[in-house]
């Protein structure tokens, strides 16, 4: 079915508008999409900002027998599993990626990438079903009492690593996270320091510069705004995660100090009670929680984006 | 959204990976009829295998999704499936509202486990009071006086106990705290009975086999879990006190004790949790799966074949049940079940 000759050079004009309109309407099916996710999610949970108003953001209540519901102790859950996670995979991913272009002997570099990326290719059940029966176990028998020995009696910090060791809580869950979001920092990281021009390294080598300083003056500060860019990347995925989290975090709605002890994530409640929501406050206050998760990744991509731009700024002004 | 989604995949999936040989017979079945039914996770093992030797034995195929009791009642309140099964019975007032007819299949057990170095299944004494100060938190340690006074001669440690639940909504979470209401006033004044309640502190495990997991990892943890799974995973179980004063051990012995001296006959459809049970013998946390039919079916071939279905697992069924740790349900009440659909759905 090819179009007759005498058409040719009009079918061109067409099909580049063609292919324009298919692009725009692309385009805007993610708008689409993406407003259309918060609306029904607002919608849906709209009983539950009714019934509670700003107390449902603060509240730590979480009682379907009595009906009363709070978001706080999930959002907590979310926020902190997922900053303890890039606090652990943000100088791994780096220190990888910085190996891997600058460091590795040239036959290492495939084998470890590679190995990166069938990280990243491991469904987070898997991550969930190691963390409860590998690791949870080995948080419990080495690392908690460990932590609690050392760091438990000290001021400021002591509360944090305070409880029974029971190897279930925010810290293992943050830790399984950690490594799930490390093969996705890593693989960008790799790429842009690759992209790094040659030629300004060269130039450093030449003036006597280290392989630290040419680390640290050439190749950081050249890809800062696609290395944040990576680690909001990872952070965003952490803070959905659902299959991984639910296994290793305790499920409790319950507010400690300790990093030790269990809590919720806003993901893992919706996944654990959705199916047998059976009142409409119960629904409605899951949706809601799913609508909160929808506004806390959105301010975080606010964040990064406010982040780029004043790197942007700063970089421009000191050149 | 998400985790339904994920839910009904995962059946789907399930399905489809125990469905090899299963296929085969629904093509040669292909023409003949087909129900659905929804609900109860619980009820899924043995409905699946009942479904399985009833189309061997009558060509009618049953596809049944483990979606969840509360997705059950609501799917065939809308009319998508042909049947719901529930672990939480409704009341009259509820069933009227719908058109359903509900009525009891088969009968399991919830049981609790602990996990203390050296302690052998079987040996630990606990009270309803008991098991609801633990999970209240006011019982913490495994040496209290009032654990040690109802365990003489039996050394248990001196350490902190950690309570695991259910983090999901479930029928095994609404017996476990229906039971618990029942025996202990402070228990119905405070978090009360449901599928998810507001439990004090602990971990919550996803699903039995979370629980089940959670109290092997944990030492000194207490949790409860489906008769089933302390049969598959050689749990350690405690015996609990039924309402006679006896200490009574999780078998299918005290299940079937529980469904016998429970009293159907004064419960209007059926509605009626079997636990605390008054029989000398009866396990105190016995439960059941209801299953949900409409009064007057709009495809009255359908909901004839799901009758006949239920009938035959009733009385056929019995084998099968047994071989999955479920208990089949007396002769008595299969009776008065017959005659309770012969006179509601028409």
């Amino acid at each position: 079915m090819s179009p007759p000759p005498h058409l040719a050079p009009s079918s061109g004009a067409a099909a580049d508008r063609l292919f324009r309109l298919v692009t725009a309407g692309a385009a805007w099916l993610v708008l689409i999409v993406l407003g259309g996710a918060a609306v029904s999610m607002a919608w849906g949970g709209r009983l539950a900002f009714e019934t509670f108003g700003w107390r449902f953001i603060a509240s730590r209540d979480w009682d379907p027998v009595s009906g009363k519901f709070g978001a706080l102790i999930p959002i907590y859950g979310t926020l902190a599993t997922s900053i303890i996670a890039l606090l652990i995979a943000v100088p791994v991913s780096i220190g990888i990626a910085l190996f891997l272009t600058d460091i590795a002997p040239r036959w290492l570099r495939a084998p470890i990438g590679m190995a990166i990326e069938l990280l990243a290719a491991i469904p987070s059940i898997i991550y969930g079903m190691w963390g409860l029966f590998v690791f949870a176990p080995f948080m419990a028998a080495h690392v908690e009492p460990w932590l609690t020995g050392k760091l438990g009696g000290l001021p400021v910090i002591g509360p944090l690593f305070t409880g029974p060791p029971i190897g279930i809580g925010l810290l293992t869950a943050s830790v399984v996270l950690g490594i799930m979001i490390i093969p996705f920092i890593t693989a960008v990281a790799r790429d842009v320091f690759n992209a790094v021009p040659s030629s300004l390294k060269e130039a450093a080598v030449a003036l006597g510069s280290t392989r630290w300083e040419i680390l640290s003056r050439v190749t950081l500060p050249y890809t800062r705004s696609a290395i944040i860019g990576a680690i909001f990347l990872g952070l965003g995925r952490a803070l959905g995660e659902t299959m991984a989290v639910t296994f290793v975090l305790g499920n409790a709605h319950d507010l400690s100090p300790s990093l030790l002890m269990p809590s919720n994530s806003i993901a893992a409640a919706i996944a654990n009670e959705f199916t047998e929501a059976d009142t409409e406050l119960y629904r409605s206050s899951l949706i809601a929680l799913a609508f909160l998760l929808f506004v806390v990744t959105f301010l975080v991509l606010c964040a990064a984006k406010l982040m780029l731009m004043r790197v942007g700024r700063t970089h421009g002004r000191s050149q | 959204m998400k985790s339904r989604i994920l839910a009904v995949a995962a059946a789907a999936l399930l399905t489809a990976a125990c469905g090899t040989n299963e296929g085969n017979q629904a093509q040669r079945a292909a023409g003949s009829q087909q129900i659905t039914g929804a609900g109860s996770t619980f009820v899924y093992p043995v409905l699946s295998a009942w479904a399985a030797d009833y189309q061997k034995h009558s060509g009618t195929s049953v596809n049944y999704q483990s979606i969840g009791s509360g997705g059950g009642i609501s799917q065939v309140e809308a009319g998508t499936v042909d049947f719901g099964a529930t672990d939480q019975p409704l009341k009259s007032d509820e069933l009227a509202k719908n058109g359903l007819a509900q009525f009891p299949v088969v009968v399991g057990g919830i049981v609790p486990v602990v996990n203390i170095a050296g302690l052998a299944s079987g040996k630990l004494k606990l009270t309803g009071p008991v098991l609801a100060d633990i999970y209240q938190g006011k019982i913490k340690s495994w040496n209290d006086p009032v654990i040690a006074k109802l365990n003489p001669g039996l050394n248990l440690p001196n350490a902190a106990i950690a309570t695991v639940h259910r983090s999901d909504g479930s029928g095994t979470t609404f017996n476990f705290t229906h039971y618990l209401s029942q025996v202990s006033p402070a228990w119905k004044s405070g978090p009360g009975e449901g599928k998810t309640v507001a439990w004090t502190g602990g971990v919550g495990g996803k699903g039995n086999e979370g629980v089940a997991a959670y109290v092997k990892q944990l030492p000194n943890s207490i949790g409860y879990v489906e008769y089933a799974y302390v049969m598959q995973n050689g749990m350690t179980c405690a015996l609990l006190q039924n309402a006679a004063g006896n200490f009574v051990a999780p078998s299918a012995d005290s299940f079937a004790a529980a469904a016998a001296t429970a009293d159907w006959a004064h419960a209007p459809d059926f509605n009626l949790v079997m636990t605390n049970a008054a029989g000398a013998n009866a396990y105190p946390i016995a439960a059941s799966t209801f299953i949900l039919l409409h009064k007057q079916p709009k495809d009255k071939a359908k909901s004839n074949a799901a009758i006949a279905f239920f009938k035959y697992a009733l009385e056929h069924g019995q084998g099968q049940a047994k071989k999955l740790d479920y208990v089949p349900l007396p002769d008595a009440l299969v009776k008065q079940i017959e005659t309770y659909i012969g006179a509601n759905i028409k």
